[in-house]
């Protein structure tokens, strides 16, 4: 776990990058992350991120991707649009919660 | 990317059930990670791009120890249908999609799908025996040229 400065605040992250603690997340932290992976984050990102998050927080699992194809109300197709470098993890990562473990 | 993997090409060859989705979900791994894929689908594994077929793949109950179903209990009419049915509500558990809908899901994931084309011909398939979401019909050489700077795979 190492203390990063995001958005003048130490966040600690493990070492893919990802929040340790979902709750030291705020909108400028994502902000930062989705920066340094190339993503200027538009409504439509954060439609994805939003619902990444609150399902997160909801049942203490991240959605694999065929659940937000059918469920964040942004298609599976936009959704590698919109996260080329991969959907899941990457609105995870920005969504300040731990790495998803699903296969699919 | 992931790893310096950039690109992978995975060629599925057979047509069971157990055979297709290693494959599929290899395809799909690599797409979450942001990685490039292409799919080739080549003799049997043309099954799973395979309109009338590709619902109905079943696993393979004989000639397969993994199972451990002797070979001539394994041959009874309705046992692959049975064994096929308790492994698709196992894959339904694990929120794996079916096959049609895990081919769709790579398609509008990225994934670029292809069919080999001595294998269509072996076949007497045409275009439209094969899903719409297909990419093209390829000779090898093709392949190659899409699969370049990139790893192959073959199941």
């Amino acid at each position: 776990m190492t203390p990063t400065l995001i958005a003048n605040h130490f966040i600690d992250l493990d070492a893919e990058g990802y929040l340790t603690d979902p709750m030291q997340w705020e909108e400028r932290v994502a902000h930062d992350i989705a920066t340094a992976h190339g993503i200027f984050l538009s409504d439509r990102h954060w439609v994805v991120v939003r619902f990444m998050r609150e399902r997160y927080m909801a049942t203490g699992c991240a959605p694999g991707i065929r659940v937000m194809g059918r469920e964040s109300g942004v298609s599976v197709r936009e959704l590698y649009q919109l996260f080329p470098g991969g959907p899941v993890r990457l609105a995870a990562k920005i969504g300040g919660i731990p790495r998803p473990k699903g296969c699919i | 990317m992931a790893n310096g993997n950039e690109k992978v090409s995975i060629l599925i060859s057979k047509g069971s059930l157990e055979s297709v989705y290693p494959g599929l979900i290899l395809a799909n791994g690599a797409r979450a990670e942001g990685i490039a894929v292409n799919l080739l689908f080549t003799f049997f594994g043309l099954e799973a791009i395979n309109r009338r077929h590709y619902e109905h793949l079943k696993v393979a109950t004989v000639g397969n120890p993994g199972l451990h179903v002797p070979t001539l209990i394994g041959g009874l009419p309705g046992v692959s249908t049975y064994v096929t049915r308790q492994m698709e509500q196992k894959i339904a558990e694990l929120d794996i999609p079916p096959i049609p809908e895990f081919v769709t899901l790579l398609s509008d994931s990225g994934a670029k799908l292809y069919a080999c084309k001595a294998s269509v011909e072996l076949f007497d398939l045409r275009r439209d025996d094969l899903i719409e979401e297909l990419s093209g019909i390829l000779t090898m050489g093709e392949f190659y040229e899409v699969a370049a700077g990139g790893q192959i795979i073959f199941t």
